[in-house]
């Protein structure tokens, strides 16, 4: 996103400064008011990511960015830690991987994934990011809450049983179309996205029927009336083009 | 004091099954039953899923014959839907079908039968099996396993997965053909029916061997249920239901499926999971029918394809009326083989099967809706019902090996009475008592839902139930 950046830059840090840290040894150079994540994509170094997405404030809701920095005892969310000059950050230390992968299972526990009858079967961020990360088993006792799908929407549904609380429906409906049709309810992994008053989604007030959170769900979550299984490819690419029409500035989001 | 035999689990059938038989003291034979003895539950789980995922789901139920199950599911979606799939997606949905019906009977026949049928039902049990096949007949285990292969990359072709495709959609199916698939299929249909009609050839000659078995096999009049066209030819999958007596004489013609239950009962048994299913009007058990191959050839006036018409005629020439033992499903199954070569042969030369029209798009229009198709082992019925927004709200499955519940039993007793005097049962026996199951092909995964294959446990039980000894076999 670097071409659309904002005009007017932050008050409150000094714009001009540049700091340099290392990423897995590598010297990097960054802004101080850019995440960790934004600098190591930068530099083409991956860290897997689940509730980020570009164009959407960050969130820091699935941790799977998290990443080691010489001298802290904690992960740190890449996503929403920034830089420090000298910082000594690692990616992919056994430590990191291991807790990512635990991470992702436990994801999986949380709710009911059977990707084989899912419409977002093979087009998956969660999937992905299982083969990407090498969970084949999950070692941990399956919750298997009894959830229910909403399907009283004329186009779209929701299947909380693969909903991952990534909140990224929420952002995009908020800060995206304007609309704040979604949030959130509960705590811990009993929190649930509703619609507006916690009410079925065919009857909510505000939902525009965009289908803008429909597109973000990176799973199979929210999906398209009328697609069968494995059919159901999300189309992110409006998101950047919106965000730049409607000229809101990346900073505006991050308070 | 009487006692009862138990041969379990059932080898060389899909998934979990046992025999009892109860002996009196001078140890003859006073009843048999045919237990089920796993329970899977798929009508419940799908409760509250949205009708769309069904074909996906109920294809789950079966690893043999998962698209018999994705089509039968379509079709109940698209009556909820109140579509007709596009001419091309109907044809496509055929050609699929005709993939399955080779490789599932490729696999009854070569892989689960022809031990007994090549090796006789006293050989060696250790050799009994595909593996003996291959030693002894080479040639016919190739052919075998040559023909299991091209249904199954026809299967793998059409839909693009060769198990659990996810191709059948609500409203038809999900891509369309290429010419180029088209012609590699094609080119397959020449060697399919040089092994079928060498096969056929072989099986023919070799009837003569098995007189006792087709004495004995099921052999009694049943009523028999299948699909048939608009002319009353053989019909896989878009047809209507034909109900014939044991003399046959048709009772009911041009059956809807979404009318089963007016014609259908269903009976439940403590001692089985498996549902019996009965002809209403001459209630239970009396109304017993049996589907499934030979069933499907004793109610059609033909097959409608030059080839199979021939066999068909050589086949209901064996009686005066219908066929009756269940033995001869195993040719009723070699006579299908050839039908599927023969109607995908005309499927894929007819110009419409290339269209890119392929699927009709709706919101669900109705609460209910059925689909029926005949699978490999005989009838199969979906039933769903959904709520306003297409979610699942209750299902009925009547499944192939649910129809012939009631003729399964009868033939275990028939075999056991006949085979089975003294308190010595032999190894060839018990191995009868299994094959007139075989005979059926039953799919246990499909009827109760089971999944999974078990080697062979016999039980000898005393009628109070006490267990005297149990023989097992790997
Ligand atoms: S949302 Fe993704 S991980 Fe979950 S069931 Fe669907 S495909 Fe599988
Ligand atoms: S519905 Fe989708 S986008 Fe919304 S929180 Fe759940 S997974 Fe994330
Ligand atoms: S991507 Fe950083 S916490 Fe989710």
């Amino acid at each position: 996103m670097s071409h659309h950046l904002p005009k007017k830059l932050r008050t409150d840090l000094n714009p001009s400064r540049l700091l340099t840290f290392k990423i897995d040894g590598r010297d990097v150079s960054a802004r101080e008011d850019e995440s960790i994540l934004a600098v190591a994509r930068q530099n083409n170094i991956a860290i897997p990511t689940l509730c980020h997405l570009d164009g959407l404030s960050e969130r820091g809701a699935c941790r799977l960015c998290i990443v080691e920095v010489r001298g802290v005892a904690k992960l740190l969310p890449s996503c929403v830690t920034f830089p420090r000059q000298d910082m000594e950050v690692i990616t992919n230390s056994e430590r990191v991987i291991t807790y990512r992968r635990k991470i992702l299972e436990l994801l999986f526990t949380e709710r009911n994934h059977v990707c084989s009858v899912c419409v977002s079967n093979n087009h998956c961020e969660l999937q992905n990011l299982s083969v990407e990360l090498g969970v084949t088993h999950v070692h941990y006792n399956y919750l298997y809450p009894q959830l229910a799908v909403d399907a009283s929407h004329s186009r779209f549904s929701v299947d909380h049983n693969r909903c991952v609380l990534c909140l990224r429906c929420v952002r995009v409906c908020d800060e995206i179309e304007g609309a704040h049709t979604w949030d959130i309810m509960g705590r811990g992994i009993t929190s649930k996205v509703i619609t507006d008053l916690n009410q079925p989604w065919g009857t909510s007030e505000t939902c525009t029927g965009c289908g803008k959170c429909v597109q973000v769900c990176p799973t199979g979550a929210l999906s398209e009336k009328g697609k069968s299984v494995a059919e159901m490819i999300k189309r992110r690419q409006f998101l950047p083009y919106l965000q730049m029409m409607r000229g809101r500035q990346e900073e505006s989001w991050q308070k | 004091m009487g006692k009862t035999l138990t041969i379990e689990p059932i080898s060389r059938i899909e998934g979990h099954g046992m025999i009892t038989v109860t002996l009196e003291d001078d140890g003859s034979v006073s009843d048999a039953q045919f237990h089920v003895t796993q329970f899977r539950g798929f009508e419940k789980l799908c409760e509250g899923r949205p009708y769309y995922e069904m074909p996906s789901i109920t294809e789950r139920i079966c690893g043999i014959c998962p698209v018999s199950h994705s089509l039968a599911s379509g079709k109940a979606c698209d009556s909820i839907l109140g579509v007709h799939p596009p001419e091309t997606a109907v044809l496509l949905r055929r050609l699929l079908n005709c993939g399955e019906y080779i490789q599932s009977h490729a696999l009854s026949f070569f892989y689960l039968s022809s031990p007994d049928l090549l090796l006789g039902m006293d050989s060696d049990p250790a050799k009994r099996n595909i593996v003996g096949i291959i030693e002894a007949y080479p040639e016919i285990a190739r052919d075998g396993i040559r023909l299991r292969k091209i249904g199954q990359q026809v299967i793998e072709i059409v839909s693009g997965k060769r198990i659990h495709p996810a191709w059948v959609v609500p409203g038809g199916v999900s891509a369309p053909l290429t010419a180029e698939h088209r012609d590699t299929m094609l080119q397959m249909i020449p060697e399919a029916l040089a092994i079928i009609t060498k096969t056929l050839t072989m099986f023919k000659k070799s009837l003569e061997n098995y007189r006792e078995e087709i004495a004995t096999f099921a052999n009694f009049p049943t009523l028999f249920m299948g699909m048939v066209d608009a002319e009353g030819n053989l019909e896989h999958v878009y047809g209507k239901l034909r109900i014939i007596d044991a003399k046959g004489h048709i009772i009911v013609d041009n059956v809807d499926p979404s009318d089963y239950q007016a014609h259908l009962g269903e009976a439940a048994e403590d001692w089985t999971y498996l549902k019996s299913p009965y002809y209403k009007p001459m209630g239970y058990p009396e109304g017993i029918y049996r589907v499934g191959p030979a069933a499907r050839l004793n109610v059609c006036n033909g097959c409608g394809t030059p080839l199979a018409d021939q066999e068909w005629a050589e086949f209901r020439s064996l009686e005066r009326g219908p066929v009756m033992s269940s033995f001869f499903n195993h040719y009723a199954r070699l006579i299908e083989i050839l039908f599927s070569i023969e109607i995908m042969e005309r499927i894929l030369r007819d110009p419409a099967i290339l269209s890119p029209r392929i699927r009709a798009f709706a919101q669900p229009n109705f609460l209910e809706g059925t689909g029926c198709v005949e699978a490999p082992r005989g009838t199969l019925i979906h039933h769903y019902r959904v709520d306003e927004n297409g979610l699942m709200t209750w299902a009925n499955l009547i499944v192939a090996t649910g129809n012939n519940n009631l003729a399964m039993n009868r033939g275990v007793l028939q075999v056991a009475k006949r085979f089975i005097t003294g308190s010595e049962v032999t190894e060839g026996t018990l191995n009868r008592l299994e094959a007139v199951i075989r005979a059926f092909d039953p799919c246990l995964s499909c009827s109760t839902h089971a999944l999974g294959k078990m080697p062979l446990q016999i039980e000898f039980r005393r009628r109070n139930g006490t267990l005297i000894r149990t023989l097992q076999r790997t």
